[in-house]
């Protein structure tokens, strides 16, 4: 929330020393409202003072991270609720769980299952991104520690401790605390100890309320001993609730800078059917879930739920772009086949796949249509007979085969005659619609019209 | 101090749509479907009502489809050149109680079929079913406007929906309809200032507001998904919090053609060994772009496969029962 000078002003030594180069503290006040300077110029503002202020001026959503080195994951430290009206910052983490209860190869096949889910979509490399370890009823302190052990040696990402005992999340600490894991969690029954580990370890620590006020309470009296790093659970585990409870959190930080509950949020699916799990875990990425914790671990079921993430946290301002030039896919050679398409990072990418896995070594012409789809540049006419036709001479593709023929998307047939008035000498062959007919089209299309 | 919940106060309400009539109301349906009437943001049931659960209308076609993957097309094998079958299998074996029927055969690379002959087809299915139809021309504006009027004709008085009327081609379509008393779907391409053109575009002829379902047009999970859901929030938005009444309208979306464009819903495993079994991979994918819309404020979902349907329709469930915290002290778990 952005404070007033008036706001600083009161925090101020109202000495008028002028030392901050400022005649008054008024003065240095407005000029801080206005970010014009910087607080540490005063030499004289109390640390009660400097604590106020710092935490005023903090986000109304507190970013929180879990987890050391590359595979860190921050959340929290959003700013809208609907994600046109600017962007949302930072992608829900999502977490498998692994059961301690789990032996031998059963625990090394879970392991492995959730060591896979990774995947390479537009470009990018969409994974999970957090194991939660879970404590059984009937396991010992010894036995989950051990547990934890084992998952922390095959896995590199960053652990949720997910255990209600204090002796057990303890023991679990002394083998990961240094990967600073989030610790699932303190509640009204427990929070004192476990709050304790968390300040100790300097942990992340979860806040788990039986519903908002109670959840209120206990982050006030845990931020009150001096931990910051909190993430919070509600309790709920059907859908309806939970949703309400997720966008009653985000809707109370960023409209009423409510500081209990200015912290990220972390939901649980509780359906078993990996349909219905998906649906939750889904809406909870749409509505405001920073942390969704899944049970299950099939690429079927996470390569959907990853794409909704990457989708739902895309930046509604900026398309993602490739460079526009001439790509080359495999090893080409000067017989190799020409495509045509537009430099919208997913229209780019999901043509480069096809042709990669058509292995028929091809050039891909990248045109420049400011990142939008075939279609869509086509209406708004930027992918046209000449745009398509200065890209093919900017980028001299005459240099680079010997034949002269140019496959262009099928959506864009209606292209074609134009595009060979355009290009003199040049053939305009119409490929496929989707691109996932290319690899039929050049094994025996190409093939034929080539020879 | 008890904890003081940020409701909003919305102002507006999107309009309620039936489709279908029943025999009292000069139709043959059996039954009728209402969709719209929220007062607030999809299911937050607290703040604003939400009288009519959003519904999942069965895709069938008039014409067997020939592009669709195995796993699609496995279901409707046995029904697919035969509507009036398919329709039935979709209603009693699945359940469905909303069909969209496609008149795809009239498509110009489909077979091109003449008004009479795509007429028959509307004709077999509402023998065939009680439940009420949309009915979606192939989408090219000429053969639309050949063969829907003659469609809208035999089917005068059943209340279907009937779509798509776009800005450049709309009059034909809400001729129709306003004789035959039909409700027309108005497209735009996830542009909200051409939604409310068109909507203006239609309720100019004298077609009432009330009478017409938005499609925003849908983009697939990991295909423009993200610029549908966000033109669906901004229009419920204006709808609700603005007022905008050119803009509280219902809304469709055309989740099972999108969503089974994707590579992802359709590859086989030997090409993509790391993607899991496509039996399951192809339905969720559906199903997730249809989870993701709800979210956004989607009334109705166009679907294909009957797991995806039978899985958002739970969704549904889940998501429409009373939130138990709000409504009572009761706490749940
Ligand atoms: C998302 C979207 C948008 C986004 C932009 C997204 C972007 N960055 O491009 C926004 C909302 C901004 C938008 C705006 C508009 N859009 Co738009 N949009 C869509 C939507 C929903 C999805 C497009 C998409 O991302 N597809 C996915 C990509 C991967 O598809 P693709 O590029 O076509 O690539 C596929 C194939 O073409 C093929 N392929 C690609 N390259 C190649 C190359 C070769 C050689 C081969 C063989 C195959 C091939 O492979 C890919 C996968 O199969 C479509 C409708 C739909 N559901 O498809 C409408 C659509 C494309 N848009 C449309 C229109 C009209 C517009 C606007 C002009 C509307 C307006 N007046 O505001 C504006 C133009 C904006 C501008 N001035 O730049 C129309 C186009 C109509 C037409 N047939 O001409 C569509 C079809 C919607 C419709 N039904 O009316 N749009
Ligand atoms: S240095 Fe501090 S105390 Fe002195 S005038 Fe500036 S703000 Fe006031």
């Amino acid at each position: 929330m952005a404070l007033t000078g008036l706001d600083i002003y009161k925090q101020l030594p109202k000495t008028n020393c002028g030392e901050c180069g400022l005649p008054t503290c008024l003065a240095f006040a407005m000029q801080l409202a206005a970010k014009k300077t910087s607080l540490d110029k005063c030499p004289h503002v109390t640390e009660e003072g400097r604590a106020a202020l710092e935490g005023a001026s903090a986000p109304p959503i507190r970013l929180v991270t879990i987890g050391t080195g590359e595979k860190k994951v921050g959340v929290g430290n959003e700013t809208v609720l609907f994600r046109h009206e600017e962007t949302f910052y930072h992608p829900t983490g999502i977490a498998i769980t692994v059961n301690d209860d789990l032996e031998g190869d059963d625990l090394e096949k879970r392991i492995g299952a959730i060591q896979s889910l990774q995947f390479e979509r537009v470009g990018q490399r969409i994974e999970i991104n957090l194991v939660a370890i879970r404590q059984g009823d009937n396991s010992s302190a010894a036995r989950y520690a051990e547990v934890v052990k084992k998952v922390m040696a095959k896995l590199d990402l960053p652990p949720i401790l997910m255990s209600s005992s204090p002796e057990s999340l303890e023991e679990a600490l002394k083998v990961c605390a240094e990967m600073k894991p989030l610790i699932y969690a303190a509640d009204s029954n427990n929070y004192e100890a476990v709050a304790k580990l968390a300040k100790d370890h300097s942990c992340p620590l979860t806040v788990k309320g039986n519903g908002l006020e109670e959840l209120s309470s206990l982050t006030e009296k845990i931020s009150s001993s001096g931990i910051q790093d909190l993430v919070l659970d509600s309790g709920r585990r059907d859908m309806v609730s939970t949703l309400s409870d997720l966008t009653q959190i985000r809707r109370l930080a960023l409209r009423k800078t409510y500081r209990p509950l200015g912290y990220p949020t972390i939901a649980f699916t509780s359906e078993k059917d990996p349909f219905q799990e998906t649906a939750q875990a889904c809406a909870y990425i749409a509505k405001y879930a920073n942390i969704v914790v899944l049970d299950g671990a099939e690429p079927w079921q996470l390569l959907p739920v990853l794409t909704l993430r990457q989708n739902i946290y895309t930046d509604p301002q900026k398309p993602i772009q490739v460079e526009p030039k001439v790509y080359e896919v495999g090893t080409v050679i000067d017989k190799s086949p020409v495509l045509v398409t537009t430099n919208f990072s997913l229209t780019y990418f999901t043509v480069e796949g096809d042709v990669e896995a058509s292995k028929v070594a091809s050039l891909i012409v990248v045109v420049d249509t400011e990142g939008t789809s075939v279609l869509t540049a086509w209406a708004a006419e930027k992918f046209t007979a000449e745009s398509i036709a200065s890209a093919v001479k900017k980028y001299t593709v005459e240099e680079k085969v010997s034949h002269r023929k140019l496959i262009i998307p099928g959506f864009v047939a209606v292209l074609s005659g134009k595009l060979e008035e355009e290009l003199p000498g040049w053939k305009v062959l119409v490929g496929p619609r989707e691109s996932s007919g290319i690899p039929t089209y050049l094994k025996n299309t190409w093939k034929e019209v080539s020879l | 101090m008890p904890l003081e919940l940020v409701k909003e106060k919305w102002t507006g309400k999107i309009n309620e749509v039936t489709i279908g009539a029943t025999k009292g109301e000069g139709g043959t349906r059996t039954s009728k479907i209402v969709v719209g009437g929220e007062t607030g943001l999809p299911f937050l049931h607290e703040e604003g009502e939400m009288p009519h659960r959003p519904v999942v209308a069965m895709e069938v076609w008039d014409t067997a489809p020939s592009d669709w993957p195995e796993v699609l097309a496995a279901p409707f094998k046995e029904v697919m050149d035969d509507p009036g079958r398919w329709s039935k299998k979709c209603v009693e074996e699945y359940g469905a109680d909303l069909l969209a029927l496609r008149l795809q055969s009239a498509h110009s690379d489909w077979g091109n079929a003449s008004p009479e002959k795509v007429s028959e087809g509307v004709k077999k299915v509402l023998e065939a079913v009680g439940v009420p139809l949309i009915i979606l021309g192939p989408g090219q504006d000429d053969r639309d406007n050949e063969v829907l009027p003659r469609c809208s004709e035999v089917a005068k008085g059943e209340k279907c929906l009937f779509g798509n009327a776009t800005q450049d081609n709309y009059k034909t379509l809400v001729a129709a309809c306003l004789a035959d008393g039909h409700s027309i779907i108005g497209e735009s391409p996830i542009d909200i200032n051409i939604a409310k053109q068109v909507n203006i575009l239609i309720s100019d002829m004298g077609f009432p507001l009330e009478k017409i379902i938005m499609d925003p047009t849908t983009g697939g999970l990991g295909y423009g998904l993200e610029y549908s859901y966000s033109i669906i929030e901004r229009g419920r938005l204006a709808a609700l919090g603005a007022g905008d009444k050119t803009m509280a309208l219902p809304i469709i979306c055309r989740v099972g053609q999108e969503s089974w464009r994707a590579k992802e819903a359709k590859a086989g495993e030997s090409d993509f060994p790391d993607w899991g079994a496509v039996s399951e991979r192809g339905p969720l994918w559906e199903a997730t772009t249809a989870v993701a819309l709800l979210q956004a404020g989607a009334d109705i979902l166009v679907m294909r496969h009957p797991r995806a349907v039978e899985s958002v329709r739970k969704t549904i469930d889940s998501l429409t029962r009373k939130n138990p915290l709000r409504d009572s002290a009761e706490t749940l778990d």
